[in-house]
């Protein structure tokens, strides 16, 4: 038997934004005058009690529309869509860091959220410090994690370094200790976001093993992953949020399947300033796979060349930025993997700040003939912490489909180059 | 076939039997585990229980400030009695050496002076510190619930700290000169937390501006500088001319140093009660906006901070 214990009727979020009409003042004085016009506007704005925006027009933007659903005590429920769907809105809500502009949750219980690994860390302070801090924010009484310091100790593996301040930490062992606080909660219902991004694969599978284990002991988790691998293996219900919207929403299965099938639509929206994680220093906008024209498809001949071309948006430019991409098949095997270290050294550590496109091609026959996904990954080659740069695991889906050789869509194997055959008579 | 179309309907779909999303109606809803409704505007009717319940929240983070504000320094918590003793030996050399300005009766100008300055400091670093206190961790705002008040109290909290480590100074120069105070030193926490109610109330006002309008920034520090001399710190506020006092004591400033010095210097300060209660009055009504403009605003600090 079971309850529910969130359910959410017609939830909307509305965010106001302002958008810059023309382009940059050509003169001192047009500046001066639009300056002068921006103090003047934003002053009504504050004598009205409005919101102050920048730029000179505004406008209501709905990051989230019309959402109604209902969780049961115990699911692990996935949530999925593309960037600026709404998925951190609606987990923010949820969490109680902001409030619905319409519509009504209900929840029972408690509510913990992991929107990020080591909220709350403070760099001068010990590893055990934090420990008490963090669970402290996270809603953990001091008696509760002193019962459970050791367990998050041990979990962690950082013994040796309890009384160091975290700053001297190695970004493994900062991770480690963070996501160790968090697994040791015991809310009623877990938000976790993207925490399973981090770490090395060993640590990956401790933190699925888990959120497992926190559904098996009847708590609740709301997952948003990439990862459509890791939502199908883990959850047994998925919401899809598309565009703010409710899209579907069913057994996990079938909702990433189809949410894996839709095609990168173009609308690259540059949401990223609506939302908090905006504040990252690089962030990726939007992913789309195109033909050498520049049309923005989902299905390929395997005989032309196709570019991934990944839309960002850099706030603070990120030395030493890494980017990497991985190619699989349908059945999760890895085809190939390609990263920006391939042709010069440091393609991307010198992005500049601002918007921009990087275009990673790959050439006509290639691969062989079937459905892949593109994995992305970016990080700091330095080794330093890099938290605020985006990492997006699954981004896009395409198929390539071949028309021209005779054996067509039934070659198999992983590539469809086309070999010399020579031939030669001894005679 | 370039896209699979699925209707962008509201509602929600149920795909399969054994989905157990959205399969209920919501009169199956029944709480027994304690539960929060999330609507727009609600009014918390549990504010004030719920920033209890976060009371070891509270502890934690005030702590934290505490700890980490002299961590990696050489001398540690002695900075919190060296600004204010440094500040005050300069305003005895300017204002009662050279201006030749006249003490409270009696007593010695340097102790006059350090009464004055320890309330300036209380009020001035809850000030600031709560000011500040939302933008600097902007990201557990962003990311975590909790009371927002927690913050800016626990700011609040260590310039209390700050306080009682330099009232050693105030100590000394008073067994150094052997001055002794009278009863009127038993009323001193009621002064204690009158300057906490004038620094916190108006921290709490520029703390939820800060938020919004980072000009508050620039401001904050800048009407401090301009508080200290316009309060009475370095002199006594007896020095007012008569017809300006009720204006004067608007500052709530002005009846938190007047107050200190009575409750120190006993029976020497002569203290205007009405502008005392003016002034008070200031504070108090300061704090109670502060809360109110705060309570109004802090829901929408994730979305603009």
């Amino acid at each position: 038997m079971s309850s529910v214990v969130v359910s959410a009727q017609s939830v909307g979020k509305c965010y106001t934004i302002g958008h810059r009409s023309g382009d940059r003042a050509p003169t001192l004085r047009d500046a001066l005058v639009r300056t002068a016009g921006r103090i003047i506007r934003a002053s009504s704005d504050i004598a009205q009690g409005r919101a102050v925006v920048s730029g000179d027009e505004r406008e209501d933007f709905w990051a989230l529309k019309d959402v109604s659903f209902e969780i049961q005590a115990g699911d692990i429920v996935g949530l999925v869509g593309r960037n600026g769907a709404g998925k951190s809105t609606l987990l923010k809500i949820l969490s109680r860091i902001t409030d619905p502009s319409c519509g009504r949750i209900e929840i029972v219980g408690r509510v913990a959220s992991l929107l990020e690994v080591g909220t709350g860390f403070h760099q001068e302070l010990t590893g055990r410090e934090n420990i008490f801090l963090n669970g402290a924010i996270m809603g953990m009484s001091s008696a509760e994690v002193r019962g459970k310091l050791d367990e998050i100790v041990d979990f962690a593996g950082i013994d040796r370094f309890l009384e160091t301040p975290v700053k001297r930490y190695s970004n493994g062992m900062y991770v480690r200790l963070a996501f160790a606080v968090a697994a040791h909660l015991e809310p009623d219902i877990l938000i976790v976001d993207e925490v399973l991004a981090v770490g090395d694969a060993g640590f990956r599978r401790k933190g699925l093993a888990k959120i497992q284990e926190a559904s098996r002991a009847g708590r609740t988790v709301i997952l948003v992953s990439h990862d459509m691998a890791v939502t199908t293996a883990l959850c047994k219900s998925a919401i899809w949020l598309d565009g703010g919207l409710l899209r579907q929403i069913g057994p996990a299965a079938e909702v990433t399947r189809g949410y894996m099938m839709e095609a990168t639509s173009p609308h690259g929206q540059f949401m990223s300033r609506l939302q908090g994680d905006g504040g990252r220093s690089f962030r990726i906008l939007d992913v789309q796979i195109m033909d050498a024209a520049g049309d923005v498809r989902r299905m390929f001949s395997c005989d032309e060349g196709i570019s991934v071309v990944i839309h960002y948006f850099v706030r603070r430019s990120v030395p030493h930025l890494r980017g990497g991409m991985e190619i699989l098949r349908e059945d999760d095997v890895l085809v190939m993997v390609s990263d920006s270290m391939d042709r010069e050294h440091g393609t991307l550590s010198a992005l500049k700040e601002g918007h921009g496109t990087i275009r990673i091609r790959i050439p006509e026959r290639t691969l062989s003939p079937g459905d892949y996904r593109v994995s992305l990954n970016f990080s700091r080659a330095d080794g330093l912490p890099d938290e605020d740069v985006d990492c997006q695991g699954h981004v896009a889906v395409f198929s390539l489909h071949d028309h021209l050789t005779s054996r067509g869509n039934a070659r198999g194997g992983f590539f469809s180059l086309r070999l010399e055959w020579t031939s030669e008579c001894e005679a | 076939m370039s896209e699979v179309r699925f209707p962008s309907t509201p509602t929600a779909h149920i795909g399969h039997e054994s989905a157990r999303v959205a399969h209920s109606s919501a009169s199956a809803f029944r709480p027994q585990k304690p539960g929060v409704v999330l609507e727009p505007g609600r009014f918390d009717k549990t504010y004030w229980s719920d920033l209890w319940s976060y009371r070891e929240l509270f502890l934690i983070l005030a702590w934290r400030d505490v700890a980490v504000q002299y961590r990696q320094t050489v001398i540690g918590v002695f900075w919190a009695a060296i600004r204010p003793l440094l500040t005050m030996v300069v305003f005895t050399a300017v204002f009662g050496d050279l201006a030749l300005l006249p003490s409270e009766g009696e007593s010695p100008y340097a102790i006059m002076v350090m009464a004055g300055m320890l309330p300036w400091f209380l009020i001035s670093t809850s000030l600031t510190n709560a000011s500040n206190s939302l933008v600097m961790n902007s990201s557990l705002i962003s990311k975590v619930y909790f009371p927002r008040l927690i913050l800016p109290v626990a700011c609040a909290a260590v310039a209390l700290v700050d306080f009682i480590v330099s009232s050693v100074v105030l100590i000394g120069l008073m067994i150094a000169s052997g001055f002794s105070p009278s009863w009127q030193i038993l009323l001193l926490p009621a002064c204690v937390v009158l300057a906490i109610i004038a620094g916190l109330g108006t921290g709490l006002i520029f703390a939820a501006l800060n938020v919004r309008y980072r000009d508050f920034r620039v401001i904050v520090p800048f009407l401090m500088q301009l508080g200290l001399f316009a309060s009475p710190v370095g002199f006594s506020s007896s020095l007012i001319p008569e017809a300006f006092r009720f204006i004067y004591s608007l500052n709530p400033a002005v009846g938190v140093i007047d107050g200190f010095r009575w409750c120190l210097l006993g029976g020497q300060a002569n203290i205007f009660w009405p502008g005392f209660l003016i002034s008070s009055s200031v504070s108090l009504f300061l704090f109670w906006s502060g809360i109110r403009i705060f309570r109004v605003t802090e829901r929408t600090f994730a979305d603009v901070i």
